[in-house]
């Protein structure tokens, strides 16, 4: 676009670039990197060390005494502490958590009473007594091992199952899919009214609509939560419904929805609606004939907004559809997950990822209309 | 799965509804003052009169909706702000004057200050260099649609993001926070950032400078291409180097998509809910006017007139911006 742009400072340009968009993908990877990865490694190292081979200290308690063997008069009791892992290495290792490293595999540690322990590199271990061992809870081996990069959905199956994030994405489903659909038909006449129709007061609505384009949402929480209470005490109905989380997404999406598609309806050629005026259609005639198939690009845009917006919001469903456990949506799920898992990152980041991961394919997929949304929807400046 | 069909009934009835609504008052208002067919006095007096009733069969629905949506909770709100907190009785400025000497409030609007100075300022900054820069380079495309990104990610899915990168370890220990590993790594000690007053308030903005950038990029990317090409090409045959057309041409000729993009996070930075719950909920002095607000909702049953008041707050420091968003809008309209 410039013309110094085949200067040697394309290269400044492409790695600043670069440097940006890592910046702004590296948050987004690493929780995508961490979620997948075996939750042990998760806790101990970084996700960018995800792919080298972790060196973890790690505690193995040996199967009790009902499972020793005996064995030419001796008593044993044998297995491997990397149990479950394909493949890994022993560097060290010890019966005692104060020196949980004292001994290299191949050696023997004495650990008292005539039993004798040791652990080779590739795990495996035997304890050898001269009289049979007694007692339910085996011995504990603390060993230091070098365990190879392991990556899993085992976090995924996880939280589906067991931390309500299931139940969570249906609910979140609820809310968005009729909170987006609703408002469109309401809009859209509005929006033809007030781009194509003269009757007095025109300019104030839109005026009024303009202005409500920025009104605080916590101006309505109150008195809603007010009205809502009231309605359902009058009715004998609960006052947290889907029906009226449904109405209140519809009223706070209203004016973009109105605003976006009047300015877009205010830029079709006049010529189409006068011919089919000439040709004695109606009002509405036009709007559901011409128009509103014309609109489709407007409509569309408003959709993925609103869809993004329901989705990803949690003030509107905390008050309007309440904290219980059935009815949290998927934000409010990751919000409490926070405060009561806060240091188990294996459930935080799957669960995360969980509830991005509908509004990103949304985004990849739609981004043409997404962009073209937000050009039309910031009021422009003078 | 059965809630889910419920909500696809609903969603099918909702829109029958609205169709049937639209559909039934034209045909109605078509059947009682017919103009196809008639001649003459009665067809242009009944073409005269549904043409004034059709705009408010259209527009009825939306006003119906906005009205009880945000118009009666404007005025509701005001007037609950003078009320206590069960909405009954009438207490006069004491809402207010209770917020002059509350510590909390006093710390959210000192918070809401940063927040405003801070966020669209580096959103905007950093969406002008991006756009400017990404317009110069093959992959350009690419490099947005990773920026542009996180727009589509809700504020709390950020938090956990973030969360995850400002962990925090003992020292000693590896640190599994990126933030921390890289400060360790250069031979300093680990924080937790989330604890340290003040400075914990600009790892949050981090967060929605993280989402916002993009939103400021897409719009003015717009805008920089949207700049006639003469100008720029009268500047280079003038002499001028890359730097000063981008500062002495390009950017005074988007000073308005400039404003309406800083404007636009402005009003979202006001209402700024999300982040600050799920990461701090307001502790270690990071505490910001809308989660007050929500704090005070429920906070001991709920006080309605505190929270109420707190609202009136934010609103009144979005009237400027709606004034001025009226303004232009009004401009643009005349024009037409």
């Amino acid at each position: 676009m410039i013309a110094s742009s085949r200067s040697p400072l394309i290269w400044v340009v492409h790695l600043s670039v670069l440097l940006l968009v890592l910046l702004w993908t590296l948050p987004t990877a690493g929780l995508l990197i961490s979620s997948l990865r075996d939750k042990d490694q998760l806790a101990v190292s970084g996700w960018w060390t995800a792919l080298s081979t972790s060196t973890q200290n790690l505690v193995y308690r040996a199967p009790g005494a009902d499972k020793q063997v005996e064995k030419d008069g001796k008593f044993a009791i044998a297995g491997n502490l990397l149990e479950g892992q394909a493949t890994g290495q022993v560097s060290a290792f010890g019966f005692n958590s104060r020196e949980p490293a004292a001994f290299q595999p191949g050696q023997t540690a004495d650990l008292g009473d005539g039993e004798k322990l040791t652990v080779q590199a590739d795990g495996a271990f035997e304890i050898v007594a001269d009289k049979a061992m007694e007692g339910t809870r085996g011995q504990r081996i603390f060993y230091t091992a070098a365990v190879p990069p392991r990556f899993t959905i085992d976090n995924y199956l996880e939280v589906m199952r067991a931390e309500g994030i299931g139940a969570s994405f249906i609910n979140s489903l609820t809310v968005a899919i009729p909170s987006t659909i609703i408002p469109i038909l309401v809009a859209a006449f509005a929006a033809y009214a007030l781009a194509w129709m003269k009757f007095p007061g025109r300019a104030i609505l839109i005026a009024v609509v303009v202005g409500l384009l920025v009104v605080p949402l916590q101006m309505s929480l109150i008195p809603l939560l007010k009205l809502y209470n009231g309605v359902g005490a009058f009715f004998g109905v609960p006052a947290k419904t889907y029906v009226g989380i449904w109405l209140a997404h519809m009223g706070f999406g209203l004016p973009l929805a109105i605003y976006l598609l009047r300015n877009y309806m205010a830029g079709l050629p006049r010529e189409i609606m006068e011919s089919a005026r000439v040709d004695g259609a109606s009002d509405f005639d036009i709007f559901v004939k011409i128009i509103l198939p014309l609109s489709f690009p407007a409509l569309a845009s408003f959709a993925i907004f609103q869809f993004l917006w329901t989705w990803n919001d949690l003030l509107v469903a905390m008050v309007f559809l309440g904290t219980g456990n059935d009815s949290l949506v998927l934000t409010g799920r990751l919000v409490n997950l926070l405060g009561s898992r806060g240091g188990n990152w294996e459930i935080l980041t799957a669960s995360a990822f969980i509830t991005i991961i509908v509004p990103l394919i949304v985004f990849f997929s739609l981004q043409r209309y997404l962009v073209r949304g937000l050009l039309a929807g910031s009021v422009k400046g003078g | 799965m059965q809630q889910l069909l419920f909500a696809v009934m609903t969603m099918a009835a909702g829109v029958l509804a609205c169709a049937a609504y639209f559909y039934g008052t034209n045909w109605v208002l078509d059947r009682i003052f017919p103009s196809k067919g008639l001649t003459g006095k009665v067809a242009s007096r009944n073409l005269r009169i549904t043409n004034a009733i059709r705009p408010w069969l259209f527009l009825g629905p939306a006003m119906v909706s906005l009205t009880i949506y945000l118009i009666y909770p404007v005025i509701e709100s005001v007037w609950l702000s003078f009320h206590d907190k069960s909405g009954q009785n009438f207490v006069g400025l004491s809402n207010f004057n209770w917020m002059m000497n509350d510590g909390e409030f006093r710390q959210s609007i000192y918070n809401n200050f940063l927040w405003l100075l801070v966020v669209p300022a580096a959103a905007t900054f950093f969406g002008l260099i991006i756009a400017a820069l990404t317009d110069r380079i093959w992959w350009g495309n690419i490099a947005k649609t990773l920026i542009f990104m996180p727009m589509a990610i809700s504020f709390v899915g950020a938090s956990v993001i973030w969360k995850f990168i400002y962990d925090f370890r003992p020292e000693g220990s590896e640190q599994i926070g990126l933030l921390n590993a890289l400060v360790v790594y250069f031979g300093g000690s680990p924080e937790a950032w989330m604890t340290l007053p003040f400075w914990n308030n600009f790892f949050l903005m981090v967060i929605l400078i993280w989402i916002q950038t993009g939103f400021a990029m897409v719009i003015l990317s717009a805008a920089l291409r949207g700049i006639p090409e003469e100008t720029i090409e009268a500047a280079v045959i003038d002499g001028a180097n890359g730097l000063q057309i981008f500062f002495k041409i390009m950017i005074p000729q988007i000073w308005g998509t400039i404003a309406v993009v800083w404007t636009t996070i402005t009003i979202l930075v006001l209402k700024v809910f999300d982040i600050v719950l799920a990461m701090t909920n307001g502790q270690w002095q990071s505490q910001v006017l809308a989660n007050l607000m929500f704090d005070w909702m429920f906070r001991g049953g709920g006080d309605f007139g505190r929270g109420a008041a707190i609202a009136v707050v934010i609103m009144v420091l979005v009237i400027p911006i709606m004034i001025w968003n009226i303004r232009n809008a009004a401009k643009e309209m005349e024009g037409r």
